[in-house]
């Protein structure tokens, strides 16, 4: 049981990108699409932050805190968050302009619809 | 393929993955355990530097090439994005028309304006002391100026938004990141390096060597990049418009 505790929020970060992908494969609008795939992104925040957690620790920013007199959790992934945040929020700016120009020159949002190639 | 075969198709591989990937978990460090080396090695780096934000730090000294990357593909999604929401050749500008906005939500708009843009400026300016930086900086002030959408309307924030200027902002603060770097390799040290500048005091604004200076500068790129993504999202949807208007589905094929 401990040691499926001390799985869980790897776990719940598995669950969210499963939900995400199951959303993608079953999307019948490309809108809908692009926020599952920013469901499937959350994922990794939840994951990278899982991994830097260390018990009992603070935010690793020492300008109220003495270096040294409490554990920190773990910049490095905190940082690679921080990244995922930025790439994932541009990805879907340019995947939404995307969108915009499907849905004015196909008229539609339904990516079942969106099979024949058009010059 | 049909709806059917592929809902069985994505449930199998679904299946497999989470199979994989829960013993996967399973087998990862405990949670919450004490072993962080990287971590560790990155708080003691930061502290050497006089850095009091070690995510900074990690962000702007330790990483600081990876994060010229992820400005790159953040400069390289704007450009997409001012491509693809061009004005085409069947569309035509129309002016929007001033709309009446309530007064409360005038009011409150036009009051958290300098607020929010002080914030955003702030987190920008302390991003090597408190928690912020570059990034959340420049999407605070950033939004921030949109309040006055908000509050009037388009015109006015048409007139305190000259897209232009934005643009050569964006290009500006990249190149600002980049000749930062290559300060460093005609310092004789390495492209980058955070070796150029003295660190400072530890825990003042001008602690923290080149950091403070590529923060600023990603700060104005997040904040202009910010401003003309919206600006394009907002073009398409208030002032250009199809000349043979935008062929909607129908309700029958909707109902599909």
């Amino acid at each position: 049981m401990t040691a499926l505790m001390h799985a869980l929020p790897y776990l719940v970060a598995v669950w969210v990108l499963l939900i995400g992908c199951y959303g993608l494969a079953t999307s019948r609008n490309l809108i809908h699409a692009v926020g599952c795939l920013s469901v499937c992104q959350a994922a990794t925040y939840v994951l990278l932050l899982a991994v830097g957690y260390r018990d009992d620790a603070t935010a690793p920013v020492f300008s109220d805190i003495q270096p040294g007199s409490r554990p920190v959790v773990d910049p490095v992934v905190q940082a690679l968050a921080l990244t995922d945040v930025v790439v994932g929020a541009t990805v879907t700016a340019l995947l939404l302009a995307l969108v915009v120009q499907v849905a004015k020159r196909h008229g539609t949002l339904d990516p079942d619809e969106l099979s024949e190639l058009r010059g | 393929m049909t709806r059917g075969i592929r809902l069985w198709l994505v449930a199998a591989g679904g299946a497999g993955l989470a199979a994989l990937l829960v013993a996967a978990c399973l087998d990862l460090p405990r949670f919450g355990g004490d072993r962080h080396p990287y971590g560790d090695r990155a708080v003691r780096a930061a502290l050497a530097r006089h850095t009091a934000n070690t995510v900074a730090s990690v962000n702007f000294d330790q990483r600081a090439f990876d994060t010229l990357g992820e400005m790159t593909i953040l400069f390289a999604a704007v450009l997409g994005c001012v491509v693809l929401l061009r004005q085409t050749r069947d569309e035509h500008r129309a002016r929007p028309a001033p709309e009446p906005v309530a007064r409360p939500v005038r009011r409150y708009a036009l009051l958290v304006l300098p607020v929010a843009l002080l914030t955003g400026l702030y987190v920008i300016a302390h991003g090597q002391l408190s928690p912020g930086g570059g990034f959340q900086g420049g999407v605070v002030a950033a939004t921030a100026l949109h309040l006055l959408y908000l509050g009037a309307d388009y015109r006015a924030l048409e007139r305190v938004r000259p897209i232009g200027l934005y643009e050569v902002g964006d290009a500006i603060a990249a190149c600002a990141y980049l000749v930062t770097g290559l300060a460093g390799l005609i310092g004789g040290t390495a492209f980058l390096a955070n070796t150029l500048l003295p660190y400072g005091t530890f825990n003042t604004l001008s602690s923290g060597g080149t950091v403070p200076l590529l923060n600023a500068a990603i700060g104005m790129e997040v904040a202009c990049a910010v401003v003309v993504l919206l600006a394009r999202f907002l073009d398409q949807a208030v002032e250009i418009e199809s000349l043979t208007g935008i062929k909607t589905p129908t309700d029958k094929e909707r109902g599909k």
